[in-house]
């Protein structure tokens, strides 16, 4: 009962909102429509509507899905400091982490979705009634860890806010060892899908111990810039109360990580281009060009641009303290790590092929469209869980336990706003 | 009463997939699927046969009478997709065989012949082929610099040598190992095949081997109904569906009925040399055992049975 009213509640609260708020709505639905056209195109004539080839055959989806992939990861960053360092201010907004994730990781599947050749064929991959190529398949661990990892994350948030409905304390005792299951599992997230690129050893610039600790500190880039945008929106658009010296943790995680992740580029520099051999050719079609094909020369270095501003930002003290330039800091590094970590990773594993042809990539407006769809996709879910989380946090929606009174208000409710409740109440009695 | 006699077919059909799925999801139940739609058409296709398609299970784990109906129901979506009617047949690997191919760069004009044969018998795309012939400079194997898309009005050209490349059907075939759902495997004659009808699209292999070796369907390949190859298998060359990755097979549909592969019977210079390398006195022994060979990007570690060679 409790666990349907709670579904109701959340229901009735998601269809409150003021003007702005359906705003919003609407145009994330529109472009959610534009996207599934487009989708349903590719579907009918297949992915040849994109500009993916034999020569680069993952393009600009799997780019997203990978940078994605990172933000998913990157909400430990609020979790650790939450549980593991006891930090109250943190443990206040580590929901809003959560829900990160949880979108990151919806996100990140559905990119794959729409990469996939036959989705229709996608359940033969299950265990059972498909055949899954575990343990070899780095794809099957990917597919393995990412589901996990919504799972671990969407259990832990259900958790907590059903305990919170109900005016109870989540116990500690009872979700900490999944806290600390999803704190290691997060770092194996972006860990194996550094590797589904790092097993290919016929392309040199994925094959490369580094890239996995790359992504991972890039990742920590990524996550906690975009974690501050969105405490920042929700502490202005709903008054969620985030302290300010939450956000100083984030800035202060992403300066080093931002650190960690440039000098990391420099050693990868390094390594081509001292003594530049076969093995750099993609490095040298990404930064300089080969052979007059650089279509991501210009790409490569806005992003390196964009990166190296953002951390003198954050490494000069006061500068990183004013709210505007810190913000211009994390959209500087979210836009960077975004290029540098997509299609700046994924596109030159595949200049030159491995028989030295040299075929350029870039996204068409179909690609483009459908990941925007998904992004839009995105950014309503994380909507509606986040209105939903906060209005749960802060007490505003509660179960009561007064049935008569309950069902007085199911009655009143209904005529109220009709669509949104009736149907899930229908179907729960 | 044709048609009646049909139908009935069609619901056996669907209720045999559906069992089968069934059963595999572990779940026993009664209810049946209405046999009554059955004759519907779904641009031309049987309800029976969409069940079918949806629900067919991994080559390698089909029952013999799964593999039976499964390949004739490829027979019919060739037949009403193409307007082509072609024979699609099982051919299991054969015994003591394990196929190598060599071949002899100093002989190899760049006719390129062995492309054009390989695309009339596998019913390729426009768009794929599973050879290149690379033109590289006398003195360099740089493949950044080979040219594969030359066109000449004769070959060969001074100063050039071609290097022709295809499957490697390595015996550590990475492409394997990332298949994340088995759908490509190392068969016991050491050939690479693809199961089309389980392939989901997701191009990892394609990303995996070393060679460029694997291609995809972007769109429905456009095959031209009197171009079809009509002697086909299920492993080889029959037409392959959109959205799934295909490569070359040594065309399993002729070498395990004992002919020479396409590409071999059509090089006019006799650089092809291919074989049973477990046969000691196969040709292609012969050269492993007489002549300086290499294999391309050795260093790998994929153990390609592909051998490169020079008379001179």
């Amino acid at each position: 009962m409790a666990l349907l009213l709670f579904f109701r509640d959340v229901l009735k609260e998601l269809w409150r909102g003021p003007f702005i708020y359906w705003l919003w709505i609407i145009f994330l639905w529109t472009i959610i429509a534009v996207g599934g056209w487009s989708y349903i195109g590719q579907l009918k004539n297949g992915l040849v509507v994109t500009n993916m080839s034999n020569q680069v055959s993952w393009g600009f989806y799997i780019s997203n899905f990978t940078f994605l992939v990172g933000v998913a990861a990157a909400a430990v960053m609020l979790v650790i400091p939450a549980y593991i360092f006891d930090r109250k201010d943190i443990r206040d907004v580590v929901l809003l982490g959560d829900t990160m994730a949880v979108t990151a990781v919806l996100m990140a599947m559905l990119f794959v979705i729409v990469d996939i050749g036959r989705p229709d064929r996608i359940w033969h991959m299950i265990p059972l009634i498909g055949q899954m190529n575990f343990p070899a398949s780095l794809l099957a661990w990917d597919v393995i860890v990412l589901s996990g990892y919504l799972l671990l994350n969407l259990g832990i948030s259900f958790y907590l806010l059903f305990s919170h409905y109900q005016g109870r304390e989540a116990k500690l005792k009872v979700y900490l060892p999944f806290i600390i299951l999803a704190i290691f599992w997060a770092i194996s997230i972006h860990t194996v899908t550094a590797f589904l690129y790092s097993a290919n050893a016929g392309r040199p610039f994925w094959h490369n111990a580094l890239l996995a600790p790359r992504f991972i500190a890039s990742a920590f880039c990524s996550g906690p810039a975009l974690a501050i945008i969105i405490l920042q929106l929700v502490r202005r658009l709903v008054g969620y109360p985030v302290r300010q010296s939450a956000i100083d943790t984030l800035a202060i995680t992403m300066t080093v990580a931002l650190q960690i992740t440039l000098f990391f580029v420099l050693a990868e520099l390094f390594t081509d281009f001292y003594f530049e051999h076969a093995h750099s050719a993609s490095a040298r079609y990404l930064f300089f060009g080969l052979h007059g094909a650089a279509a991501l020369t210009p790409w490569i270095w806005t992003a390196l641009a964009l990166l190296v501003i953002a951390v003198t930002i954050l490494m000069i003290h006061p500068l990183r303290q004013k709210t505007l330039l810190l913000n211009i800091a994390c959209v500087l590094t979210v836009v960077g790590v975004w290029i540098e970590k997509g299609m700046g990773l994924v596109i030159p594993g595949y200049i030159p092929t491995p028989l030295g042809e040299i075929f350029e990539y870039l996204p068409n407006a179909t690609e483009v469209r459908i990941s925007l769809g998904i992004w839009a996709i995105g950014l309503l879910t994380f909507t509606l869980l986040a209105k939903a989380g906060m209005a749960i946090e802060r007490g505003k929606l509660r179960f009561r336990d007064d049935i008569e009174e309950q069902l007085a208000g199911i009655g009143n409710e209904v005529e109220e706003d009709s669509l949104a409740t009736t149907a899930p109440l229908r179907s729960g009695e | 009463m044709a048609n009646k006699q049909q139908t009935e077919k069609m619901s056996e059909a669907i209720d045999h997939y559906r069992r089968t799925f069934l059963k595999r999801l572990g779940i026993t139940s009664a209810a049946a699927v209405s046999a009554t739609s059955a004759h519907g058409a779904w641009g031309g296709k049987t309800l029976g046969d969409t069940f079918a398609d949806f629900f067919q299970q991994h080559y390698q784990r089909m029952t013999p009478e799964e593999l039976r109906q499964t390949l004739r129901r490829i027979e019919r979506k060739v037949q009403r997709q193409y307007g082509a009617s072609i024979n699609c047949t099982e051919t299991p690997p054969l015994d003591g065989v394990v196929f190598g191919y060599a071949l002899n760069i100093s002989k190899c004009k760049g006719y390129r012949d062995c492309v054009e044969a390989c695309a009339t018998e596998n019913n390729l795309a426009a768009d794929i082929r599973y050879i290149h012939v690379l033109e590289l400079d006398k003195g360099s194997r740089n493949l950044e610099l080979a040219d594969r898309y030359y066109d000449h009005e004769t070959v060969p050209v001074q100063g050039k040598y071609y290097l022709p490349v295809q499957c490697m059907q390595c015996d550590n075939p990475p492409c394997v190992k990332a298949c994340p759902v088995g759908a490509t495997w190392k068969e016991p004659d050491g050939i690479v095949v693809v199961d089309y009808d389980w392939c989901i699209g997701c191009r990892y292999c394609m990303s995996a081997c070393p060679y460029s070796a694997r291609f995809f369907n972007w769109t429905r390949p456009d095959l031209p109904a009197d171009r079809i190859n009509p002697n086909t298998n299920f492993l080889g060359n029959r037409p392959r569906p959109v959205g799934v990755v295909e490569k070359c097979h040594f065309c399993t549909q002729r070498t395990r009925k004992g002919q020479q592969p396409a590409c071999q019977e059509a090089c006019p210079t006799g650089a092809r040399i291919f074989g049973n390398l477990l046969d000691p006195n196969s040709e292609i022994r012969y050269v492993l055992e007489n002549k300086a060979v290499f294999r391309l990007k050795e260093d790998l570690g994929t153990e390609p049975k592909f051998w490169y060679f020079s008379d001179r």
